[in-house]
């Protein structure tokens, strides 16, 4: 019996954890003797998108792991979704202006929908904190397809990019810009691939397992399953190691010099102090080395890849610079 | 029999105290939700995740399918009793079923729904236990293509079917497809109809319009006509129960919405509102009685809630076999699966057969218990008809704004809310019908994007429309739908001639 059947009779457990931090939180809080240097008062994480999805979940994450290492007294989660988090991030930096408690869950996908919805609120304005997790992208055929290597993909695309169908998620979105940043590597016009949009990885998975399309590109995880029950094949992986597990070359191995991966991380306010951003970065790292935060990631399958300070500074304006590039290529943004 | 064993088992699973303690909490807390407008089993599922990530996988994947399964019941019982469909789904059965209400039908029509999502639920699921492994690999066929011919056929019944005149109707789904254009497309990325307001960006949120147009637009009805001629209603007029003669009227229609409602909801994106709509509009084809439709038909709640609830476990079967979240529900209980390091696939049912099991047999649990928890109740909520005409509506108001604010907290869309309600009061007043409204908003950039989606793979060849058998003969279909109706018509004129 796997270890899941054999906890479906068990009693349920208590968590015995969350009851400590519960009780450390009521102590400290009447007699404010709380070791203050080390804990925040009331933290706010906005997600900016509906409850369910990944900002969402990484929020709620984050709440579930700061409590349970104590590092602030509690955490609300609060959601402000729509437009790819660019009414999320309008409303941080026009309401949160100087709150030292405030974070907000924001990852790649802002980057490319600020570009294309042309919003009046970029990243600019915004305090970057830490970049918390990253996810690979993966290139996947049917397992009857042709192609059998990422390299007969390349071919393909380069002598004729319409041709090449590529199934992946919504318009101007990571898997868009990976699936052109991939035409470009092999040769060929970016704005001429034809890639086709679906609502979210699951739609997209359904129509490169139906054979409708060449290939499909989405996160690793839409994927994995399927792949080992023998219906898909990776052709590649877009992060810049292998993956364990996946049996398939980087797209660098592969000689196509491009890197690309689906990150999250957290921002914070404009017009905090520097004492402030201290404290919201030592508590980020702190959180994202903390055993609750681990569990997370191995819960979720997704990987840590913690940055902070100036690493992620750049880091941030350098994506920016790419995906403006990529996306004027595609059409999608008006040079 | 192998399968047969399995579910045994899963049923020992699901009888277990502790996890019939969980259903019960699910279908609860399931009607609860589906009662309020606004707040839907997704946004609760997404709610408890959190709460529920300590407790055991069975337990509370068993408490999720029991919310799924109890939204849908719980939205169609607002949807008859003051016509505010709690979900897009059941807003199909707010047209006859808010019409029985009124007229003193309140308790069958409550009764047929939920005897209905009963019957459908139960055949459904064991569709979802026996047929599920084969229904996945036809539903990954469907192409783009395909989703659009069906698309055809909906729109086609559907204008065909609402309103006195074609005409009316065709009005309607237009302004429909007008509304469902706002917002970024989903192609290209551009924003549409946004006039620079990041709101209108994600387009326009369809609760907020079923709502606008359903509860407020009837509530300025009520209040304009007040003084005129003040609608009578009657609490309960007759039995509280189904008659003989209703349950003779609805079996049918059950079986049918069934029949419809199963295989749709397994295609990967099928969803609730087309086969809710499809079975209405064939119910009013096929009935004995169609005078009886727009003013509270049996067969018109019958059938579109034995559908809704028959697309629910539909939505279990791209779910459990592939992975795949098909609404927005069982996209939360996915991120549930999740939660405990289980992956929905081809290797779940291999993986983890206790589990999967385990949950399959919960639902026929959750559906006797849903029956049970309704039938009684069934009297109480007719008394909510009682309640004199201006508190009820006043009330009505409160809780579609409530609703609304809960779901998006925004000015902008209460805003849009007034203008829906002024719309829904307008085409009222003015006699055009609101359904065709909803389902253009759903089905045009569902629509649309299939279509694009197609001519972008067949690299802009019309052809691909009718070179796949499924579309040839959807289209087939919706042509015939179209044509018959005239073609009838003029026989019957011809023979008039001969004799």
């Amino acid at each position: 019996m796997s270890r899941i059947a054999s906890r479906i009779f068990s009693e349920t457990p208590v968590s015995r954890r969350l009851f400590t931090a519960l009780g450390l939180a009521l102590l400290a809080a009447p007699a404010g003797l709380s070791p203050a240097a080390a804990q925040m008062s009331d933290l706010k994480i906005m997600a900016p998108a509906a409850p369910g999805g990944g900002w969402d979940q990484t929020a709620r994450s984050m709440q579930q792991a700061i409590v349970a290492a104590n590092l602030a007294r509690s955490v609300q989660v609060t959601n402000v979704g729509g437009a790819g988090g660019t009414i999320g991030i309008a409303q941080l930096v026009n309401g949160a202006k100087g709150d030292g408690n405030q974070l907000m869950v924001m990852g790649y996908v802002m980057v490319g929908a600020i570009l294309t919805n042309k919003a009046p609120v970029t990243l600019e304005q915004v305090t970057p904190i830490a970049r918390l997790t990253e996810e690979t992208e993966a290139i996947a055929v049917p397992a009857n397809s042709p192609l059998k290597t990422v390299q007969e993909l390349a071919d393909a695309i380069k002598a004729n990019p319409a041709k090449v169908t590529w199934a992946g998620g919504s318009a101007g979105g990571v898997d868009h810009i990976a699936a052109a940043l991939f035409a470009k590597a092999a040769g060929a016009d970016p704005a001429k691939i034809n890639y086709i949009p679906f609502a979210g990885g699951g739609e997209a998975l359904a129509a490169v397992l139906g054979g409708k399309v060449t290939a499909g590109i989405s996160g690793y995880g839409e994927f994995d399953s399927q792949v080992k029950a023998g219906k898909l094949r990776i052709l590649a992986v877009t992060a810049k190691t292998r993956v364990p597990g996946v049996d398939a070359p980087t797209l660098t191995e592969a000689g196509l010099p491009l890197s690309i991966t689906n990150w999250r991380g957290v921002v914070a306010p404009p017009g905090i102090t520097a004492e402030q951003r201290a404290a919201l970065t030592g508590l980020v790292e702190k959180m994202a080395q903390s055993p609750a935060w681990q569990d997370i990631l191995k819960q979720k399958g997704w990987d840590g890849a913690l940055m902070t300070g100036p690493a992620f500074d750049a880091f941030l304006k350098e994506e920016n610079v790419r995906t403006t590039d990529i996306l004027k290529s595609v059409g999608l943004v008006k040079p | 029999m192998d399968t047969f064993a399995q579910l045994l088992a899963g049923l020992s699973i699901a009888v277990s105290p502790h996890n019939l303690l969980f259903a019960l909490a699910g279908v609860l807390l399931g009607t609860a939700v589906g009662v309020l407008p606004g707040i839907g089993p997704a946004l609760t599922v997404a709610l408890l995740l959190p709460v529920t990530y300590k407790l055991d996988p069975a337990g509370s994947l068993i408490m999720f399918a029991g919310i799924y399964y109890g939204g849908m019941y719980g939205g169609s019982t607002t949807a008859i009793l003051i016509n505010t469909p709690g979900e897009s789904a059941s807003m199909a059965t707010a047209l006859e079923g808010n019409k029985m209400a009124k007229a003193g039908r309140g308790g069958p029509a409550l009764a047929t729904s939920a005897i209905g999502s009963f019957v459908a639920g139960t055949i459904a699921t064991l569709g979802l236990t026996f047929l599920a492994p084969t229904l996945v690999e036809i539903a990954v066929q469907f192409g783009p293509e395909d989703y659009f011919a069906l698309m055809c056929v909906a729109f086609v019944t559907v204008s065909a079917t609402f309103g006195d005149s074609p005409v009316r109707g065709l009005t309607s789904l237009f302004i429909g497809l007008a509304l469902g254009l706002v917002g970024i497309d989903k192609l290209t990325g551009q924003a549409r109809l946004g006039f620079g307001m990041p709101e209108l960006l994600d387009g326009v949120e369809i609760t907020t319009l079923a709502v606008g147009l359903f509860a407020v637009g009837e509530a300025l009805y009520v209040a304009s006509r007040r003084h005129h001629a003040p609608e009578q209603v009657e609490p309960v007029r007759g039995s509280l129960w189904m008659s003989l003669d209703d349950w003779r009227r609805s079996w049918k229609p059950w079986l049918r919405g069934t029949f419809l409602g199963f295989p749709i909801g397994a295609l990967p994106a099928g969803g609730a509102e087309i086969p809710t709509f499809l079975s209405y509009a064939i119910e009013r084809r096929l009935s004995k009685h169609p005078e009886e439709f727009g003013k509270g038909a049996i067969e018109g709640v019958a059938g579109p809630e034995a559908a809704n609830n028959a697309s629910a476990a539909g939505t279990l079967v791209p779910l459990l076999t592939l992975g795949l979240p098909t609404s927005a529900t069982a996209a939360m209980m996915l991120a549930g699966f999740q939660q405990y390091g289980l992956n929905p696939g081809p290797l779940l049912f291999a993986d983890h057969p206790q589990l999967v099991w385990g949950l399959i047999a919960s639902l026929y649990i959750a559906n006797v218990m849903l029956l049970v928890l309704n039938l009684p109740l069934v009297g109480v909520w007719v008394r909510l008809l009682a309640i004199p005409q201006p508190w009820l509506y006043a009330g009505i108001l409160v809780f579609a704004t409530m609703g609304t604010i809960a779901a998006k907290p925004s000015v902008m869309e209460l805003a849009m809310l007034t203008v829906f309600g002024l719309m829904g009061y307008l085409m009222r007043r003015f006699d055009y019908p609101i359904a065709p409204v909803v389902v253009g908003i759903i089905l045009g950039p569902v629509a649309e994007a299939q279509l694009r989606r197609a001519l972008s793979i067949s690299l802009g060849d019309p052809m691909v429309l009718v070179e796949s058998p499924i579309s040839a003969t959807l289209l087939g279909i919706a042509a015939l739908a179209l044509i018959a109706p005239f073609v009838l018509k003029g026989l019957d004129r011809f023979r008039a001639q001969e004799d």
